[in-house]
């Protein structure tokens, strides 16, 4: 089963490259120039993930992230998430790397079969860096009025916290 | 996003300011622009890959016989552009990248769907495009692989025994997502 799951790229794209074979498709020329529009699309994502990471960045290092923690710690202890995974949901929608960083220490500080390890564990697989989503769609297709994308986009981070602690209540 | 920028900004010169991380932040600026270039470097393979994989796919009738398969499902979240078949072919690759757990896939096949999505409202993000994001950003994740890797190291001898709770909690952030996209559609006035 494992070794089904690293093929699957592999095999995906053999399957296509076949089936293209079979439908007389020049599937070598195909490739190559669906490959040099990826390389257009690239250059216009390159301006706006500079301006956001410049951003995130910033705010890491600011502490405001901690400051925020801090003032929402016992709001979240409310609602039954575990108040220490606050610093994870956060940063989640900013920082992919970040957040791992954060989930990978309160797993292996709490345990990882601990109600806050296996929290943190189900809030990274359930849920997405969202902004740096925003910013590679938005910049690709060259959107400069986002409209209500970012507030939906948080209802549903917001969504997936609040479930992943309830489910880890409820299935452990 | 111009507020949310400029918001980030200021917040984070405040924060410095009060916290005493003031150098921390303007290392971190050119840190981050840096980070920027270095992370579309190493996304460029993968973009293209799949952008080229995308178009065999089309050429081959594979991607319109994958969206007559979705259109169930996609004509109703992207009403807007149920008629339009070369969006509905984008976005039904993008969907199954997601259910198939490849999230390096499913972003250029989705910048795709967003491109085409633009020709009508250059500038603007329509429903379609929010509902796009919305979407992706909280997109279902069958096989956590990253964080079971983590658990692993901790210590834990059934790294997978969460999927459940996965499966849960990210079905659940998708349905409130589209439930908010849906209702913001309505009442979004700009």
């Amino acid at each position: 089963m494992s070794t089904f799951f690293t093929m699957l790229v592999p095999i995906i794209i053999g399957a296509v490259a076949l089936w293209g074979m079979v439908r007389k498709v020049d599937v070598y020329s195909a490739l190559i120039a669906g490959a040099e529009e990826g390389l257009g699309v690239l250059i216009r994502i390159v301006p706006a993930l500079v301006g956001l990471l410049t951003a995130v960045y910033m705010l890491r290092a600011s502490g405001a992230l901690e400051l925020a923690a801090q003032a929402l710690a016992p709001l979240l202890n409310a609602v039954g998430i575990p108040p220490e995974t606050v610093a994870l949901m956060l940063v989640r929608p900013v920082s992919g790397s970040a957040a791992l960083g954060v989930g990978s220490e309160l797993i292996a500080t709490y345990g990882p079969d601990s109600t806050i390890g296996r929290t943190a564990a189900v809030m990274l697989g359930s849920t997405e860096t969202t902004f740096y989503t925003i910013a590679v769609y938005f910049g690709a297709a060259g959107i400069v009025k986002t409209r209500y994308a970012v507030p939906a986009a948080l209802c549903a981070d917001l969504a997936g916290f609040l479930a992943a602690a309830w489910a880890v209540r409820l299935l452990f | 996003m111009a507020a949310i920028w400029t918001g980030m900004v200021l917040i984070s010169i405040l924060c410095g300011l009060a916290t005493g991380n003031g150098g921390a932040v303007g290392a971190a600026a050119l840190e981050g622009a840096g980070a920027a270039v270095d992370l579309c470097l190493a996304m460029a393979g993968v973009l293209c890959l799949w952008m080229g994989v995308m178009e065999i796919m089309k050429r081959s009738g594979l991607s319109a016989g994958l969206s007559r398969l979705l259109r169930p499902l996609l004509a109703r979240l992207y009403p807007e552009f149920a008629g339009d078949k070369e969006v509905m072919d984008s976005v039904s690759a993008n969907v199954s990248a997601n259910l198939l757990g490849l999230g390096n896939a499913a972003t250029p096949l989705g910048i795709q769907a967003a491109r085409k999505m633009r020709r009508r409202t250059p500038g603007v993000a329509c429903d379609g495009m929010c509902m796009l994001v919305v979407c992706n950003t909280a997109s279902i994740q069958l096989i956590p692989t990253t964080v079971a890797g983590v658990r692993l190291a901790a210590g834990c001898a059934t790294p997978f025994d969460i999927l459940p709770a996965v499966w849960l909690a990210s079905a659940l952030s998708v349905c409130v997502g589209i439930a908010a996209a849906k209702l913001l559609a309505r009442v979004w006035r700009d």
